[in-house]
């Protein structure tokens, strides 16, 4: 009973400052953040563009790496925040294309405002992230196989369907119908900033990296979120809700492909109904490149986005170089596995020196 | 965002003068005497079947506040299946299950937790890459604020996190820290301090001592008897006899998904137990058995010492 009887000292008060626990250094603590490696990657990239190419830092590159940034970090963040939750989605680069056409289509055949499609193809979407979520918990199947059928299926749907009632493989042009400018102000504008033009995207990336933050980490559904990646079965044993936040977390992914996809559309005025086939693991770099870890319960939405922003990078660095944009693939393959080592260095690092 | 908000911590104060219980009771004659209290939980002839698998058959057994009642048995005497229907994971075929008096079914683990009774599992009890206060509070977390800016009362939950560990006497350094970087005991622990904290009437401990040292396993007992004596019941999982008969007011033998035994501390000794537990007979067997393998004289003394001095 040793242990016991020097325990309660004055019960009720406050536990006394320990001692032992110096206040972490500013650098130990940066240590200790997932998005380390990723800003440390960043910044390599962005010294490394800044030199080889000579207008990458002109401020029109920037807001154009921005815009490019943004179009994937959108995706990126319900994907990271999937990522911790422990599960997968395949099927995210050919949803946007769904979400896209679902809405145009929609418009177009019912010649209704095109808010109408724009708020079908939101349920249209939201009931693709249901299935895929409702799908994950009933069979228990590995999210991998799930959302692998849902993508062909997809794919299939978009290409098929879209052949089938406009005769071609993409939609008509919806922008002289009505509702179609206010939906594009929405989805679509850009505002200027003295010469700097920046993307409304990049305005519902910035909001959305911001929410996902906040619930990850200020909320019960953040600690259910990381308990859901992190310890499935310890986190169903105290009471977490884990199938419902899986499936709340694949209907966050299903809104931002809805969002991602309005932008599609509403940047120009047709949707090219084979788009989008490969972006998925575009998606799950940017979330593995910002710290996420491939078996969950670890990872953060800031992350994410610096993932998205070295992409954007490299994206349009290779550009601004005058290289072959063949090259780029390549760049990204190498990111990735940098990233990941980067990553698992920082992180044994960090749990090392606690 | 259902459940946790009616579960009202209550195990602090309780834990505060546990100490002195602690050293009253142990002059009592522990397990002597019939109590009046109900118990919390008592389950009559209950069976569980897979298929047409007997898991369980006729299993009886009851856990009153303030005792430890430890379940004894070997691997697949149906000890899991006992705890999942406890727990609510699932559900038993026949017999009677009773909380508090009232015969129930429990649907869930979250009905159990609302009923008060609260599982800790030996492999699965926290997340280990999460930090110590997250886990501590996991699936009933404080908020503050209100619609959409209700969040963690991160402060209130580390600073409880600290001070209920302290009590308990783990003094942690950083509840910051991943909780998969504490030692196993500690880790248990921090389990058992949770359910105390959110006011379990009933803990559920399966094989708390299983994985751990001598050591860690000393800490973990200890602490369990101070959740019996902060007046929780306790049941114990175990195949250790020592372990079950340091701190167990029943117990129950379990063979081949079937009561073997039930007893209280006050008839059965540890040897008694122990033998029982090994399987008393057939342990003899075994030993005449090897007697043999080993190559001495088949026609052995009676008593295997006499027989191993020859």
């Amino acid at each position: 009973m040793t242990a016991l009887t020097k325990a309660p000292r004055t019960p009720g008060a406050p536990a006394p400052e320990d001692e032992r626990l110096l206040r972490p250094s500013l650098l130990r603590r940066l240590m200790g953040r997932p998005e380390l490696g990723a800003v440390v990657g960043a910044a390599a990239v962005f010294v490394f563009f800044s030199l080889a190419a000579d207008s990458f830092l002109r401020a029109s590159s920037l807001s154009t790496v921005l815009y490019a940034s943004s179009i994937f970090g959108i995706m990126a963040v319900p994907v990271a925040l999937l990522m911790i939750g422990g599960e997968f989605d395949l099927s995210t680069g050919v949803m946007v294309t769904s979400s896209a056409l679902i809405s145009s289509m929609f418009s177009y055949q019912m010649t209704a405002n095109v808010w109408v499609g724009v708020g079908v193809s939101l349920l249209a979407t939201l009931a693709i992230g249901v299935f895929n979520g409702v799908l994950l918990v009933r069979t228990k199947l590995p999210s991998f196989i799930i959302t692998l059928g849902t993508f062909l299926m997809l794919t299939g749907l978009n290409l098929g369907s879209t052949k089938l009632i406009s005769g071609t493989v993409s939609t008509k042009s919806i922008a002289d119908m009505e509702g179609f400018d206010s939906a594009k102000a929405l989805f679509a504008s850009h505002l200027s900033l003295g010469d700097v033009d920046i993307q409304v995207t990049v305005l519902w990336w910035a909001a959305l990296v911001a929410v996902a933050t906040w619930i990850l980490l200020r909320t019960r559904v953040g600690n259910w979120i990381f308990a859901s990646g992190g310890g499935a079965d310890a986190a169903r044993a105290v009471g977490v809700p884990v199938s419902k936040t899986k499936i709340g977390l694949y209907m966050g992914v299903a809104f931002c492909a809805w969002i991602a996809g309005q932008h599609l559309l509403f940047s120009y005025d047709t949707v090219q109904s084979g788009e989008g086939v490969g972006n998925e693991f575009l998606y799950i770099i940017a979330a593995v490149i910002g710290g996420c870890l491939m078996t969950g319960g670890y990872g953060s939405a800031i992350g994410s986005a610096v993932g998205a922003f070295i992409f954007g990078m490299t994206n349009k660095g290779i550009v601004y170089a005058e290289w072959e944009s063949d090259w780029f693939k390549f760049f990204l393959g190498a990111m990735l596995l940098l990233a990941t080592l980067l990553n698992a260095w920082v992180r044994k690092r960090a749990e090392a020196s606690r | 965002m259902t459940g946790g908000g009616g579960r009202v911590p209550r195990g602090s104060e309780r834990m505060t003068d546990r100490v002195q219980q602690a050293t009253s009771r142990d002059q009592q004659a522990i397990g002597g005497g019939e109590r009046v209290t109900a118990p919390l939980i008592e389950l009559s002839g209950v069976s569980k079947f897979y298929g047409n698998i007997k898991a369980l058959e006729g299993v009886s057994l009851e856990v009153r506040p303030g005792e430890i009642t430890c379940v004894l048995g070997d691997n697949g005497a149906g000890k899991s299946t006992l705890i999942k229907i406890i727990a609510g994971l699932h559900q038993h075929d026949a017999g009677t299950f009773a909380v508090e008096g009232e015969e129930t079914r429990l649907a869930s683990p979250r009905e159990a937790l609302d009923r008060g009774i609260a599982t800790v599992y030996q492999d699965l009890a926290v997340v280990p890459l999460m930090p110590v206060w997250r886990n501590f509070f996991l699936g009933s977390e404080p908020t503050r604020g209100r619609g959409l800016l209700r969040r963690l009362d991160a402060r209130k939950m580390r600073e409880t996190t600290r001070g209920e560990l302290l009590r308990m006497g783990i003094d942690l350094r950083d509840v910051d820290q991943p909780i998969g970087t504490l030692s196993g005991g500690e880790r248990q622990c921090v389990a058992i301090a949770r359910a105390v904290y959110f006011g379990a009437k009933v803990l559920v401990l399966d094989e708390p001592t299983a994985a751990l040292g001598v050591k860690q396993s000393g800490v973990v007992l200890k602490y369990v008897a101070a959740a019996r004596d902060a007046g929780l019941g306790v049941v114990l999982i175990t195949h250790n006899p020592h372990h079950a008969y340091l701190v167990g007011d029943r117990f129950v033998l379990l063979k081949r998904g079937a009561m073997f035994g039930a007893h209280t501390k006050a008839e059965i000794g540890l040897d008694e137990l122990t033998r029982q537990m090994a399987g008393g007979s057939e342990l003899e067997e075994l030993s005449h058995e090897l007697a043999r393998a080993t190559g001495g004289t088949s026609q052995a003394a009676p008593g295997g010492v006499s027989a191993a001095e020859a």
